[in-house]
């Protein structure tokens, strides 16, 4: 029986039968089963040249005369990495887990296809196939597929309304809204949570083709997620819901939310988010500004995952990524337009943190593509992979990009 | 939203649109499949129905085997010529804000608040005051008033007038130019684009649409033209005190004139074409408040061409050399887009896909790339030729597609003809399942495609709408419960026997809620 016939039969099972509760330590069947992918992507293509600053380079500053983070030393300045790179400041919630050891990014990192349509380079990014525009299925599907299966319905959780490109494929996805108060009775209320009626419509959707798996798959999760919540403390309530009142904007308030529910889900591999509002062509701003402030906040959901996971952190490694950089000069609205090589920034215990990799040439005329982008020198997918081979236990990776010859020198970005 | 209803349901199909078909037996109409002289089958009906307006309502299937499928489409492809219903008329003649002009909703919802934001931030540095404040809290009520004015007409026009192509094609073209309300000043104005620029040429030519959105201000602000403009020129001056911005090339609009609403990302071009375009659209711009003052009535300039701001070199674009002229340029390189062949394809493509099947037929795409290029853009022509398409009515792609968020919402309204006395319950439906009225972020607009938009947590969504708005339970719509007769009458044909038999079984209150929750209805 696969998984969807399990779960078309399971339908009208109680929760407890299909999926036992029990707390992520008790999960101890298959070590590789505890560790966790989570991705994190930044739709718009966000300023990577702002997000770990140059500092060290004067080329930066002559190619950004009104937007240009400061030097570390001065007003507002950028956060000293290593004496070369420099951290935004509104990031500095995220100071922590680069003294900790467990935040590096690698720059002038992307996608080897050279297209700045926003939408083609998110589809590469997701299909994990750059270039070809007949891929069927998304990378993190394929991960699914070569991870151990545990047959739970909240195996892979996406945050937000629809599914993602990067879950294209066969394997079932829940999906949550985030920043909505998941699991209490206002405005959330489906009325399949009443079993009479999950009957009676699971009558009639039993035999559609189309729809039979999906119907099946939303009242499992749903029961799932819904129990786990309800058994969250009264201090992850309160946060739920003071989210829900809007009292932060949603990328502060995802880190608690996402770290809760993945504390009480054991079974959750892998989890994506995507965040959008990057594609700062006007007014960027510098170490204030609209830039800023969404970096503020991602900082801070990003500290808050992880200082709400506490140990269990350990196996949880975030990737956020974004489709493209952005041109290495300014344009002339104080903005910045679409690029190729970017900033990738890498979290978790199984991290070589407190670093930045890759290879980089700085930004003289000479060393821009085309004169006018940082070079990719690094394929996301070398950073992917390495992740997959270490801390997500994953031997033969060619089956996640396959006919991608991934760069072992990544290697080094992970513990092995 | 006060969508007053008016028992004008059943009879309306027949009775607003017989006067029509006098005229409907066109050239064009005749090369149809001859399905006026054999009576269409149900499932012709339905389908036709399904693809042409956001759903059936009761009486619908009956009005179009009475009028006949050739007539039907024929007379949809002229909304002229259909009475506009009631409730339509009475929602824009009663919110003053839907027949403004851009400058006017400016000054009318967007300055108001800007102000009130400003005078609030200076007070934040001494006493507060609760007088200031007061006036923060009107301006921003009336900001959001008047998104939510547009977005309840949006709704009427689509559930209830009987120009149905015409809405199914403003949604089609909507999203094909997309802009978002939540990029500053386009709150107040994509509304206004909606109903300025789109729908008057949803039916139109493909040049005039491509005019009217290069030139709406929603659009000149959404992807940033208004700033772009020649390097080295006079700085925009905004606010009051004079304060600069920066000048300079900004090639967003530019891309996405060429990837999205002509070429297509495949079309061809380069990043100097990109280029090259950014430096032609130099100085298509908003007015500013000097603008205003010298051209006398203000509230008609929607933008302005600024020779101060253009870049008159010479460019090269698409192999082109593009003598310096000015505003002709623009002219000229939109001639150029919209005349290109690579843009039939890419709008034929999308059409199929929208009005076929998620993977289009090759062979509906390249017939209606012809007609495209045969007849310089008439999308009445286009249709035309895709509605007479093997693949149109090939029964494999009957009930084959699965509806968006939006659509299925509309769709239950007309099945169950429930009428909500306000937008906000359905507004955040739209929110919760992903399709946020007026709030795609992103200029490729929502996706209509059953990739987009099949998950299992929206699909659970859909069946609690269905089974508030059937049993009464819907806020705003409390106590109106839908006959499950008249829903039957609407969509009984779409629903497979053994489906019927299983709702018939059903308890009496729960038969609407079943139908419209059913498999079948989440597809078209």
């Amino acid at each position: 029986m696969d998984r969807r016939e399990f779960l078309k039969t399971a339908v009208l099972a109680s929760v407890s039968s299909v999926m036992p509760l029990h707390s992520w330590a008790a999960s101890t069947s298959s070590a590789a089963s505890n560790k966790k992918l989570v991705i994190v992507l930044l739709r718009g293509a966000v300023d990577g040249l702002s997000v770990v600053v140059p500092v060290g380079d004067r080329d930066y500053y002559a190619a950004r005369p009104n937007i240009a983070i400061p030097q570390p030393k001065a007003q507002g300045g950028a956060i000293d990495l290593d004496g070369y790179f420099a951290l935004n400041p509104a990031l500095a919630p995220m100071m922590d887990l680069w003294n900790g050891k467990k935040l590096a990014f690698v720059h002038a990192c992307g996608s080897p296809d050279p297209t700045r349509s926003h939408f083609d380079a998110q589809d590469y990014m997701e299909s994990g196939e750059p270039g070809v525009k007949s891929a069927s299925t998304g990378w993190l599907d394929r991960l699914l597929q070569t991870l151990p299966e545990n047959n739970s319905p909240v195996r892979a959780i996406n945050f937000g309304p629809t599914i993602p490109r990067i879950f294209s494929g066969c394997n079932n996805v829940a999906n949550v809204s985030v920043a909505r108060k998941i699991g209490g009775q206002v405005g959330d209320h489906q009325v399949t949570d009443r079993p009479e009626l999950a009957q009676m419509f699971g009558q009639i959707y039993k035999d559609d083709p189309m729809l039979a798996g999906t119907f099946s798959e939303g009242i499992t999760a749903r029961k799932t997620i819904l129990t786990d919540l309800a058994q969250a403390s009264p201090e992850d309530q309160q946060e739920m819901e003071a989210a829900n009142r809007g009292a932060a904007p949603p990328q502060a308030a995802f880190g608690k939310q996402v770290a809760t529910l993945l504390l009480k889900e054991p079974n959750t591999q892998v989890a994506f988010i995507a965040f959008g509002g990057w594609d700062t062509h006007v007014n960027q701003g510098s170490e204030k500004g609209q830039l800023a402030n969404k970096l503020s906040a991602l900082g801070t959901g990003l500290a808050d995952f992880y200082r709400t996971l506490g140990s269990n952190g350990d196996n949880v490694t975030t990737l956020v990524m974004s489709e493209f950089g952005r041109t290495a000069h300014e344009n002339g609205n104080r903005g910045t337009d679409h690029g190729h090589g970017n900033v990738m920034w890498l979290i978790g215990g199984g991290v070589r943190g407190g670093k930045v990799y890759g290879k980089w040439n700085g930004l003289s005329n000479a060393a821009l593509y085309e004169n006018r982008d940082v070079p990719v020198t690094t394929d996301f997918r070398s950073v992917v992979s390495a992740v997959l081979r270490g801390p997500m236990q994953i031997a033969d990776v060619a089956k996640i990009f396959p006919g991608f010859e991934y760069d072992p020198r990544l290697e080094n970005v992970v513990k092995a | 939203m006060k969508m007053n209803r008016l028992i004008v349901t059943i009879s309306a199909l027949s009775v607003l649109l017989l006067p029509a078909l006098a005229q409907s037996q066109s050239r064009q109409s005749a090369q149809t499949r001859p399905r006026t002289q054999v009576p269409p089958t149900d499932a012709q009906v339905m389908h036709v129905l399904n693809r042409l307006t956001f759903g059936p309502r009761p009486g619908d299937v009956e009005a179009v085997k009475k009028m006949g499928i050739t007539a039907f489409i024929e007379t949809q492809l002229h909304p002229e010529s259909i009475p506009q219903a009631q409730e339509v008329t009475t929602y824009v003649q009663s919110h003053e804000s839907l027949s403004m002009s851009p400058p006017q909703l400016f000054i009318a919802f967007g300055r108001p608040v800007q102000q009130a934001v400003g005078a609030a931030a200076l007070q934040k540095q001494g006493n507060t005051d609760d007088a200031q404040n007061e006036v923060l809290k009107v301006a921003k009520k009336k900001y959001g008033q008047v998104i939510e004015d547009f977005s309840c007409e949006h709704i009427a026009r689509a559930e209830y007038s009987p120009r149905q192509l015409e809405e199914v094609m403003t949604d089609f073209w909507f999203n094909h130019f997309n802009v978002s309300k939540d990029k500053g000043l386009d709150h107040v104005w994509v509304g206004a684009f909606e109903d300025q620029a789109i729908r008057p040429n949803a039916l139109g030519h493909f040049r005039d649409l491509l005019e009217a959105t290069a030139h709406h201000p929603a659009m000149l602000f959404y992807l940033d033209n208004w700033q772009n403009s020649a390097p080295g020129s006079a700085p925009i001056l905004q606010g009051k005190k004079g304060k600069q911005i920066a000048s300079g090339i900004n090639e967003n609009y530019a891309r996405e004139l060429m990837e999205l609403h002509t070429l297509g990302v495949d079309g061809g071009y380069t990043q100097q074409d990109v280029i090259a375009l950014a430096h032609i659209l130099t100085g298509l711009g908003l007015p500013s408040r000097r603008d205003y003052r010298t051209m006398g009535d203000a509230s008609r300039v929607t933008y302005v061409f600024n020779e101060r701001r253009h870049d008159f070199s010479t460019k090269n674009f698409l192999g082109r050399s593009v003598p310096g002229s000015g505003e002709r340029e623009i002219e000229y390189a939109l001639d150029v887009l919209a005349a290109a062949p690579q843009t039939a394809h890419h709008i034929s493509y999308k059409l199929v896909q929208y009005f076929v099947a998620d993977d289009p037929p090759p062979a509906a795409v390249n017939a209606c790339a012809q007609t495209f290029q045969r007849t310089n853009g008439d999308i009445k022509a286009v249709l035309r030729t895709l509605f007479s398409r093997p693949e149109f009515w090939d029964p494999q792609n009957d009930n084959s597609k699965f509806k968006s968020p939006q659509r299925y919402l509309i769709s239950t309204l007309r099945a169950s003809q429930v009428s909500p006395q306000q937008g906000r319950p359905l507004l955040g439906f739209l929110v919760q399942t992903g399709e946020p009225l007026y709030g795609c972020l992103t200029p490729d607009g929502y996706k209509n495609t059953k990739d987009a938009w099949l998950n299992p947590d929206g699909l659970l969504k859909r069946i609690s709408l269905a089974t508030a708005i059937s049993t009464g339970r819907l806020p705003a719509a409390m106590g109106q419960q839908a006959d499950p007769r008249q829903v039957m009458d609407a969509i009984g044909k779409e629903v497979k026997p053994k489906t019927m038999a299983t709702i018939a079984q059903a308890p009496q209150n729960m038969q609407s809620a079943l139908l419209l929750g059913s498999p079948e209805f989440m597809r078209y």
